[in-house]
């Protein structure tokens, strides 16, 4: 008989980041009972990581700003693969959540009329990224978790989910396991909302955490429901290349936004060589004109420095496969520069990047404030995920919600930076209100306990096998098989044989063994996440396939132009009744005429 | 490639003892490196909290040689690699398992203090005018990572174990960035004098020399509310002119 702790709430949040935080405070102030799963302790989600900023169209700064550009700018990021329902909800709201989080606490840097300061970022027409420094994504999730304590919902916190659970069609719960004692819980819940983040440990250079392992949206695809964009992975173009042990750290873009620029070894600004079609009329035509908007001047043209984080890290790639890499086979970053440019250079940078100046320093003996960045790219974003109603955020699941880097649509083709916090917060909001709405409409859901006993035979195998396999070095294999196969240019054989190698992965996946008991057990937790991770993989590289064409964060040696009939439909995957993946391609509905005239003014 | 000796606290709540693992060890690496190497290689069960790695989430908190530190920003380089590295799990809270200690409580003391409260809107568009000096002086307290190492090196917690009567350094700086909150209108100051323990605090200072993200702890966070308190609770002649005016207290 299996043997679980047993939980009841209307709403289960399953992440507690800033898209399950938002959500947790809104079902709350509906007055529904709330739960939220921490996979790690509460405040440490890689929302922290966050520094440069909430994209949002205040105007504080720049007041040509208004929704309508932030949307034609979203949409041109994500290569107009982006749905514009979502497109256009997050820019009309984005705004407001940001005043939102002033009056819950958050204190943003100001403009000298003591209104919220917006900084400069890549792909965005104006100034436009509400910030604290370099540290927004903590004083955000810092706020949120202020604000909830207080709402009193309850947190699981160092719990893990395997298995989402279903009555029929919709869904009933969740079923997981705490790691301080290693028991096993059923969560019931009326509706469910999955804010579990990206998927960066499938790849061996990587800014995110251990807990990035595709859970959401391995939970979500095992449940039934369908996944879109999956091939859309974006590597951030600069995060730290040296020392080894920092490998894949994040720089932030906002270093480019307060001035900094790029060079080669030979001392090039190469980003000037090669500027795409769709930016050539925002892009600077000079050093000069580039630093001039750093600085504020609106009649200047952004440097080319900022153009998208898709495009400049392919960029850097080539600097270092044509051989003017720096000696640890990046490029150069420089910020150390602007001392030519105004008096008291070395304060201004530790006050804009306090973190950087604090990083470089610290780990890797470099004064940023007087010498260059050695950088290169990192995997940093997942643009594809869980497919949702645009307004609900629901999914093809009834009950079932998603929200933030797990679910699907915002993004498209590529995430502009900044994009990523007010997107947690606008459907966070929107999927904690619509699944509280649920759960008053709905009752619980049943549960079958056979499936929970087979769930928890299955989580405890690892420790009955005597088998070969250590997770770690399993999961060690399976990143560089994705980092070398299915990075940031791919080509036809090379996932082909990623495929194979995933196949191979999976066997031993299932021959892993480990050492122990089951507290706090970091070897076993490895072996339950490598599922999920396995199952990304596969998808991700399964999609890859099948986009023939190179567009926003997907780049195809074999097919290197952007093709007309790829821009029509997304690529969703389902599980199917006999358990293979079935890949569909979902024709993206006519964008509304008024949307489409705005995107035609922008051009 | 050089090896050294990692001398690591392995055991449960109800026994431990250190024990010896060599690793190899690299140019630039990290002790949470290596207690990864190790736990890659030699103890896959060992225990460790960590996130980010890079010093933003506070999750990975340790004593390395006796020290509290963060393991993701101790390079070896600071370190002697000619005698064993000790790693122990933070002393200040209960022990869970080898590196990893029960930190709940922090979670609790946060639940009593009285959340912002804002001042009613400056502007017609429902939002307030801030100037960026007035939001510096508090942006040191929001810096935080919540990484506990204050509460861990503090001796009203750590030696004579006064959870119940005071809320500890990061607590004060949680509370000190409330009430120099330049919109905040709340009232904290009853609570630092009686249930918060305030006056527990005198001032050694080691919270601020273990923070690692530099805040000035004690002269920045704690002094200026103790300042605060003793003028309300202490001051003869306000506690008069308060008799007339009829203002809480």
């Amino acid at each position: 008989m299996a043997e679980y702790l047993i939980h009841e709430h209307d709403v289960l949040i399953i992440g507690a980041g800033g898209a399950g935080l938002r959500a947790a405070v809104e079902a709350s102030a509906a007055g529904v009972e709330v739960a939220v799963i921490s996979k790690s302790l509460l405040g440490k989600a890689h929302t922290v990581m966050a520094e440069g900023g909430i994209a949002a169209a205040m105007a504080n700064v720049d007041d040509r700003d208004n929704w309508r550009v932030h949307f034609a700018d979203t949409m041109r990021g994500g290569q107009y693969l982006s749905n514009w329902r979502m497109a256009e909800l997050h820019a009309k709201e984005a705004p407001a959540r940001v005043r939102e989080l002033e009056a819950w606490g958050a204190l943003f840097d100001r403009t000298n009329d003591g209104r919220i300061l917006q900084r400069n970022f890549g792909g965005h027409r104006y100034p436009r990224l509400a910030h604290v420094g370099d540290r927004t994504g903590l004083e955000m999730i810092r706020t949120l978790q202020d604000q909830g304590v207080h709402l009193g919902f309850d947190v699981f916190m160092e719990h893990t989910i395997v298995k989402l659970l279903k009555d029929g069609e919709r869904i009933a719960g969740a079923f997981g396991y705490d790691r301080e004692r290693g028991r096993f819980h059923l969560f019931r819940a009326k509706a469910v909302v999955l804010a579990t983040g990206g998927i960066g440990r499938a790849y061996t250079i990587t800014s995110n955490s251990w807990e990035y392992t595709g859970d959401g949206h391995s939970l979500a695809y095992h449940a039934g429901a369908a996944l879109m964009d999956m091939e859309f992975v974006q590597f951030h173009p600069t995060g730290m290349i040296w020392p080894p042990s920092v490998r894949g750290i994040l720089v932030t873009e906002g270093v480019r936004g307060e001035g900094g620029v790029l060079r080669n070894r030979n001392g090039e600004r190469f980003m000037f060589k090669d500027i795409p079609l769709l930016y050539v009329n925002q892009t600077a035509n000079s050093e000069e004109e580039g630093w001039r908007y750093t600085q504020g001047d609106k009649d200047a043209k952004r440097p080319p420095e900022l153009l998208t984080r898709d495009h400049v890290a392919r960029c850097i790639r080539r600097e270092v496969r044509e051989g003017r890499g720096s000696p640890h086979g990046g490029v150069f970053l420089d910020i150390a520069w602007i001392k030519e440019r105004i008096p008291n250079a070395v304060e201004h940078i530790k006050k804009k990047l306090p973190s950087m100046y604090h990083q470089f320093k610290q780990l890797a003996d470099i004064d940023i404030t007087q010498e260059p960045m050695e950088v290169g790219p990192t995997t940093h974003y997942m643009m594809g995920g869980v497919r949702v109603d645009a307004d609900s955020q629901m999914s093809d699941v009834p009950g079932l919600f998603a929200a933030g880097e797990c679910a699907a649509g915002l993004h498209g083709a590529n995430r502009l930076g900044g994009n990523s916090l007010s997107d947690l917060l606008v459907f966070g909001q929107r999927a904690g209100g619509y699944a509280a709405t649920f759960s008053q409409k709905n009752s619980l859901g049943d549960v079958d306990t056979a499936e929970l006993r087979s769930a928890e035979n299955w989580a405890l195998q690892p420790f009955e096998r005597k088998g070969s396999e250590n997770p770690y070095a399993v999961q060690h294999r399976l990143q560089e098989t994705m980092q070398e196969l299915v990075g940031i240019v791919r080509q036809e054989d090379e996932m082909l044989r990623a495929l194979d190698c995933i196949r191979d992965l999976r066997s031993a996946r299932e021959r892993v063994s480990v050492d122990g008991n089951r507290e706090y057990n970091a070897g076993w937790h490895t072996a339950l996440d490598l599922y999920h991770l396995l199952t990304v993989s596969e998808i991700v590289t399964k999609a890859a396939l099948q986009r023939k064409e190179s567009r926003g964060a997907h780049f195809r040696d074999d097919f290197p132009e952007k093709d007309k009939q790829f821009g029509l439909f997304n690529i969703a995957v389902r599980k199917g009744a006999n358990g293979a993946m079935q890949f569909s391609h979902e024709a993206i509905p006519p964008m509304r005429q008024d949307l489409q005239q705005i995107i035609e003014e922008m051009k | 490639m050089a090896t050294a000796t990692f001398r690591i606290w392995r055991g449960d709540k109800a026994q431990g003892q250190f024990r010896d693992y060599n690793a190899e060890v690299a140019a630039g690496m990290v002790v949470l490196d290596v207690v990864h190497q190790i736990q890659m290689e030699q103890a896959g069960d060992l225990a460790v909290r960590w996130n980010c790695k890079a010093g933003r989430c506070g999750s990975c908190s340790a004593e390395i040689n006796g020290m509290p530190k963060l393991m993701c920003m101790t390079r070896l380089n600071t370190l002697a690699l000619d005698k064993p590295v000790t790693i122990e799990p933070m002393k200040a809270f209960p022990h869970l398992k080898d590196l990893v200690t029960d930190v709940s409580w922090n979670y609790k003391v946060k639940q009593l203090i009285p959340k912002f409260k804002p001042r009613p809107a400056d502007a017609p568009d429902g939002t307030w005018r801030i100037a960026q000096e007035d939001v510096e002086r508090v942006q040191e307290f929001r810096k935080c990572i919540e990484c506990y190492l204050c509460q861990d090196v503090c001796h009203v917690l750590r030696e004579h174990k006064m959870q119940e009567q005071f809320i500890g350094p990061r607590f004060l700086v949680h509370v000190a960035a409330l009430e120099m909150h330049p919109l905040d209108v709340g009232d904290r100051l009853k609570d630092l004098r009686t249930q918060f323990g305030i006056g527990l605090c005198n001032i050694t200072k080691c919270c601020t020399k273990v923070c690692p993200e530099g805040i000035a702890i004690t002269d920045n966070a704690i002094i200026p509310l103790k300042e605060r308190v003793v003028d309300r609770f202490f001051d003869p002649l306000s506690k008069l002119f308060r008799v007339f005016t009829a203002t809480k207290t």
